[in-house]
């Protein structure tokens, strides 16, 4: 009885296998609209980046990049960067520690604000900014008095780029910190460690591999993000353009070699990025795998 | 070192966990904390370790009040029920771990630590694993790591919380026989916790039979088999058939024997209870209602299940078409020589009817 049960399922497992296989050209044409896809929305208009960038030559190419204005738009680029990556990356720990360690009233809230940033357009945050601290806003007599500059200034622009790339960390981390539970942690409780022992030695080693695919994806966005740096830049060339920014400024001067010089720099950002997120992807497949022949 | 429990009183919400739960265990004992699931014993478990603080009642480690007491002084190791081993690290570090993390002041000298992990795997005998990841470990070996790296900070008590729940049927007799010789060598007070009765039979010195949030019955395992205290400790250990009968003046009739009822039974319908060994059968033969057979009565096989070392027989009763099931040894079987159904007469040897309906 159960051998001939064993041959049924084996019987219907092949059926289904049968059923699902499509006829070849049915294959074949998916993969051609796929790839047409592909080539058509992604290939080509990166492509094209990087063709008319080029089209006035290196020297117009080079020229354009080691622009002083250019290079402060980068410079600036990596300083919103530089800030609201480690910030994020501590805030994102924080509130993934926070909702999966502890139960506390008002988690769902939590998690939900920290949804926030994706929900609302990045040109609203933006306008939240000016709202509150421009010189019509709730602070900005205040500020004005002490002589602090946010809006239209580099710690507005870094405070729009931390609001936008805010979840990344934490929506990465809080289901990875929640399948792994908390009895590892329990277990070093019990054996005396310190809360900062339990976080350094055994939460951030379980947790290395997602931490880092948060902060990558927190990059791309960081130097990315046009819309709500859009709003509170104000646009002063060589102080409070970004990179996307200036392309912009670049473009609608039908500068347009300039413009896809520093949109190819911008580009190369991030494929360069692209490359670590897969090296990493890759890394947890390979530790997952292992740890699921060894279950 | 004993441990006092005194009125512990622990809801989850509406839901509660402990209900005034008092108990003491004393020094160098191994208890077990036996009951179904969602009874409490796991919560029991965690306040006692410190991983949950009692909404009411206290705990005491050798007459110091340690309920306020943070996990970290309380000096308890804790053998996880999925073991928790870090995943991380290989099996010498997760045993070294409790060492490592001590304040510099009592911390061993990496020499020192060396010998007491090496030490402790050989307790365990399992030396030649420390290079590898809990991961590569089969379940018996991670349940082994899990308590070296538990006794390495030489704990004052040992909690386990169903040390054998996730393991297969051989590597969990296996690794029973091997815990209780191991605590017979260290004699740290254990407490650990199960569901499965035959487990906490042959490992335990004490067993704390507990339902819902309260505590059944306590005792060595022969006197909770031997004498439950009540209808739910003698169903919870070994199997147990179910007869309704009728109770006056304290005794019950079954077939043509009258059975007395615990003290305190009401007059009325009872369930009186019986267990499959404690049920005679014999073969009815020409002009046996006389003498001892006075007592038995007819019955049907309905069923047998010759497998193991013990036959099961499903017996319809003749006058009321219940169900009763007995266990015979299969020499008994042999002679009896019974098949399906066989008319047979039936005498239960001992029968238990318990003052609380249930």
């Amino acid at each position: 009885m159960h051998i001939s049960k064993s041959v049924n399922q084996y019987q219907s497992r092949t059926q289904q296998k049968r059923a699902l296989a499509e006829p070849a050209w049915v294959r074949n044409l998916l993969i051609l609209i796929t790839l047409a896809f592909l080539t058509l929305f992604l290939f080509l208009p990166l492509a094209a980046v990087f063709s008319e960038a080029l089209r006035k030559g290196w020297q117009v190419y080079i020229s354009a990049i080691v622009n002083e204005d250019a290079l402060s738009a980068m410079k600036l680029t990596f300083i919103a960067a530089a800030i609201a990556v480690p910030l994020n990356l501590v805030f994102g720990v924080a509130a993934a520690w926070a909702i999966t360690k502890f139960n506390f009233t008002g988690k769902s809230i939590l998690i939900t604000l920290i949804d926030l940033p994706f929900a609302v357009s990045p040109v609203i945050a933006g306008l939240i900014y000016v709202l509150m601290f421009g010189l019509q806003g709730w602070f900005g007599e205040w500020l004005l008095d002490h002589d602090i500059k946010i809006i239209f200034a580099i710690p507005g622009i870094v405070l729009a780029t931390i609001f936008v790339t805010f979840p990344f960390v934490a929506r990465e981390l809080i289901p990875l910190m929640q399948a792994q539970g908390k009895e590892e942690e329990e277990a070093g409780l019990v054996l005396g460690a310190s809360g900062w022992q339990i976080f350094w030695r055994i939460t951030l080693p379980n947790i290395k591999w997602g931490l880092l695919y948060g902060v990558i994806l927190t990059n791309a966005r960081a130097m990315g993000e046009f819309g709500a740096v859009s709003v509170v830049s104000g646009h002063i060339r060589g102080l409070t353009n970004t990179m996307p920014l200036h392309v912009e400024i670049l473009y609608n001067e039908y500068n347009y070699a300039a413009a896809f010089a520093v949109a190819s720099v911008l580009a190369l950002l991030a494929l360069l990025t692209l490359v670590f997120k897969t090296l990493i992807e890759w890394q947890t497949a390979r530790a997952n795998q292992s740890a699921q022949i060894q279950e | 070192m004993s441990i006092s429990i005194q009125q512990v009183r622990k809801n989850f919400g509406n839901f509660s966990a402990l209900n005034d739960v008092s108990l003491d265990i004393p020094s160098g004992e191994l208890v077990a904390l036996l009951g179904p699931s969602g009874c409490g014993k796991t919560t029991l478990l965690r306040i006692i370790a410190g991983l949950e603080t009692p909404d009411s009642g206290s705990i005491h480690f050798h007459g110091k009040d340690t309920t306020h007491e943070d996990v970290r002084e309380r000096q308890v190791g804790f053998v996880f029920q999925h073991y928790a081993l870090f995943r991380h690290m290989t099996v010498f570090e997760n045993v070294a771990f409790g060492l490592r993390v001590r304040p510099k002041q009592t911390r061993p000298s990496d020499a020192e630590i060396r010998s007491r992990v090496q030490e402790l795997l050989q307790l365990v005998q399992l030396d030649w694993l420390a290079d590898r990841y809990p991961p590569q470990l089969s379940g018996g070996q991670r349940q082994r790591i899990a308590l070296a790296r538990a006794l390495a900070v030489e704990p004052r008590v040992l909690l386990l919380d169903e040390p054998f729940g996730a393991l297969d049927a051989k590597v969990r007799k296996e690794l029973r026989r091997w815990l209780r010789r191991l605590h017979d060598e260290l004699h740290v007070t254990s407490v650990f916790v199960t569901h499965d009765q035959e487990e906490a039979l042959e490992v335990a010195d004490r067993i704390v039979v507990m339902n819902k949030g309260n505590i059944e019955q306590i005792g060595t395992p022969e006197d909770v088999y031997q004498h439950p205290a009540n209808a739910f400790v003698y169903q919870f250990l070994g199997n147990v058939n179910h007869y309704q009968v009728q109770v006056s003046q304290g005794k019950a009739q079954i077939g043509h024997q009258l059975f007395s009822a615990e003290k305190g039974a009401q007059d009325g319908l009872a369930t009186a209870f019986i267990r499959p060994h404690d049920i005679e059968i014999s073969k009815p033969t020409r002009g046996n209602v006389r003498g001892k057979q006075d007592a038995a009565f007819k019955a049907t096989v309905s069923h047998v299940l010759p497998v193991g070392p013990l036959v099961r027989v499903e017996l319809k009763v003749s006058d009321n078409d219940r169900i009763l099931e007995a266990e015979l040894s299969q020499e008994k079987y042999q002679a009896l020589a019974i098949k399906q159904d066989d008319e047979v007469l039936i005498t239960p040897k001992r029968v238990r009817i318990f003052a609380e309906p249930s």
